[in-house]
């Protein structure tokens, strides 16, 4: 019954949501856009370190190497918009395979930090390409806004419709996947990773698709999140605090391992960030303080608790055994 | 005779410990093996190294006429390596049907039924009542019977159960000890690790002693246990349980 009203409630959201350009004004259709694609790189980070335990610290990467690569591929490509965003989700997925054989030989805290330092390699290879810029970045010509509405007004609905594909993509598709036979496999590899190795489910393989996926889906984000901007520059494109820290505290504050932590997650994280925003420095440290309390208090954090307490579930992934 | 499971001088270090030294041994398809020793002798490491769960230091490992020693243990179950756990791996977040669903769909392929598999394994283990439950809520004696379950949902031709009799009442480890002759006479190879040495009596066809990661005794289990070297170092257990 909760959960049916939980799925309405859901339901409802969606719809409101592909109906917002009816409703928000264009600084709430802003923030709405970012929260959407704040939803999407939190499930990636999720999927990744939630069900894989591959604890990344280095998603700016990928959001990075997709934003640049978007530039690239329409400044110099001539590549027209709606093209480049799957050529450059594509090309960070194709990134991710020399990448991840890399990371790969770390494990653990090393894992970690390997993948923060390849984030840094990108972001000083991204300040050596003058033809983007060099460290001072580069904008997007007009005519490549133009050339997805003529108005100032479009251009925020088509990329507002953008950053609602990117949500639902996100959510669905993690939701598919944990669903399918795989999900099986990584729901047990996120419980124990030996005891699924032994079942027959080939860890190392799973991980690896999982992060060469997750890779594609945070370039995607960023080649949306620096379309967005209209302007690119290796410091903010390559930000391990806009895109790691941010989507790692929304994944621990919400419940990792689960597919509506992200989603719980996001929502506290902007609602906060509105009341407390004026706070500065303070405001962050909060947030960090926040975390660590609900590491210690409940690592599986709110939806993981409610999950526990109640059996609550919106998008549920279990099978059950027919009486 | 078949073999089925052959190791040949198969040394394990860590660091300057020698948890296995010089293990040879070979188990003929269909049989029931027993493995004794005092705690810390090694028994558990011998089967992560027959599942795959860690490499050997030297030696060869074949299993069903094949080289397996550097294979993954992911590769081993799919070939017919199943192993229950002495401390118990739940897949605490999923049901217990949902824990034997990842082992019958990723197992030793075969099972064009992942769900009737289960259903099945549930059913001749005793957790059928449970099935819909999350495995983290289980008591330590469900969670073995777990490990038991879970391994045979994997449809395996060898069958590596460490310690699940442990904590059983005398029905219990009656049913248990069905159960596993059960399994055996559908043509299952089983090594089984244990410390109650009656219940490991009454099934295996072959009894093998480690002691310092070495085997000190290999043979008809009523001969190994008749030994004397045997008797002192297993004499608390033995004592008390064989009789
Ligand atoms: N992964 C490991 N790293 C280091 N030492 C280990 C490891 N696994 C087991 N040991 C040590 O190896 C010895 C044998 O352990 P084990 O095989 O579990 O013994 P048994 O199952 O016979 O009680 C013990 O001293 C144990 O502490
Ligand atoms: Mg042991």
């Amino acid at each position: 019954m909760a959960n049916r009203i939980l799925q309405a409630l859901l339901a409802l959201t969606i719809l409101a949501l592909a109906l917002a350009p009816l409703w928000a004004g264009r600084a709430d259709l802003r923030l709405l856009m970012e929260v959407l694609a704040y939803l999407a790189l939190a499930q990636m980070w999720n999927l990744l370190a939630g069900y894989t335990g591959l604890i990344s610290v280095g998603q700016q990467a990928w959001v990075g190497l997709g934003g640049y690569l978007f530039f690239a591929l329409t400044i110099l490509g001539g590549v027209p918009v709606f093209a480049a965003f799957p050529l450059a989700a594509l090309l960070t997925a194709v990134l991710a395979v020399p990448t991840g054989w890399v990371a790969f030989r770390l494990q653990g805290a090393y894992f970690a930090i390997g993948t923060w330092v390849i984030a840094e390699v990108y972001r000083l290879v991204a300040a050596q390409v003058g033809a983007l810029g060099g460290g001072s970045g580069i904008s997007l010509p007009v005519a490549v806004a133009k050339s997805i509405a003529e108005t100032r007004m479009g251009r925020e609905y088509v990329m507002y419709y953008i950053a609602f594909a990117l949500a639902v993509i996100a959510v669905a598709g993690v939701w598919l996947i944990l669903r399918s036979r795989w999900g099986l496999a990584l729901t047990a590899i996120r419980d124990s990773e030996v005891a699924a190795e032994s079942v027959g489910v080939n860890t190392m393989r799973s991980k690896f698709l999982i992060y060469v996926i997750t890779a594609g889906l945070t370039g995607l984000t960023g080649a949306f999140l620096f379309f967005q901007k209209l302007r690119i520059t290796p410091d903010a494109a390559f930000s391990v605090n806009d895109w790691t820290a941010f989507v790692i505290f929304i994944v621990v504050i919400g419940g990792i391992g689960t597919i509506e932590g992200p989603i719980i997650g996001t929502i506290l994280f902007f609602a906060l960030r509105e009341v407390a925003a004026d706070w500065g420095t303070w405001y962050l440290m909060g947030l960090g303080a926040l975390a660590i309390a609900v590491m210690l208090i409940d690592k599986r954090g709110l939806w993981g608790a409610i999950h526990a307490r109640w059996g609550l579930s919106i998008l549920p992934v279990s099978r059950n055994l027919p009486d | 005779m078949t073999v089925l499971l052959e190791l040949k001088g198969v040394n394990k270090s860590f660091g300057a410990l020698r948890v296995a030294q010089d293990v040879t041994f070979d188990l003929p398809e269909g049989q029931a093996l027993g493995v004794i020793g005092p705690n810390g002798a090694g028994k558990s490491t011998l089967f992560n190294l027959i599942g795959g769960a860690l490499p050997p230091s030297s030696g060869q490992i074949a299993f069903d006429g094949h080289d397996v020693t550097r294979t993954p243990a992911s590769a081993r179950c799919r070939a017919g390596v199943a192993r229950s756990f002495q401390i118990p791996h739940p897949f605490v977040g999923m049901s217990v049907f949902e824990n034997l669903l990842v082992a019958s769909s990723f197992g030793e392929s075969g099972h064009t039924d992942p769900e009737a598999a289960a259903a099945h394994i549930l059913d001749i283990t005793g957790l059928r009542h449970r099935a819909n439950r999350h495995a983290g809520s289980l008591t330590l004696l469900e969670r073995k019977r777990l490990e038991l379950s879970r391994a045979l949902a994997t449809g395996p031709k060898l069958l590596l159960l460490d310690e699940i009799a442990g904590g059983l009442t005398e029905g219990e480890c009656h049913d248990l000890v069905a159960t596993i002759k059960d399994v055996q006479s559908t043509g299952v190879s089983i090594i089984w690790i244990e410390h109650i040495v009656h219940a490991l009596m009454a099934v295996v066809d072959r009894l093998i002693v480690i002691d310092f990661g070495r085997i000190v005794a290999d043979g008809d289990p009523a001969t190994v246990m008749a030994q004397p070297e045997v008797q002192e170092i297993y004499m608390g257990i033995s004592v008390e349980d064989a009789a």
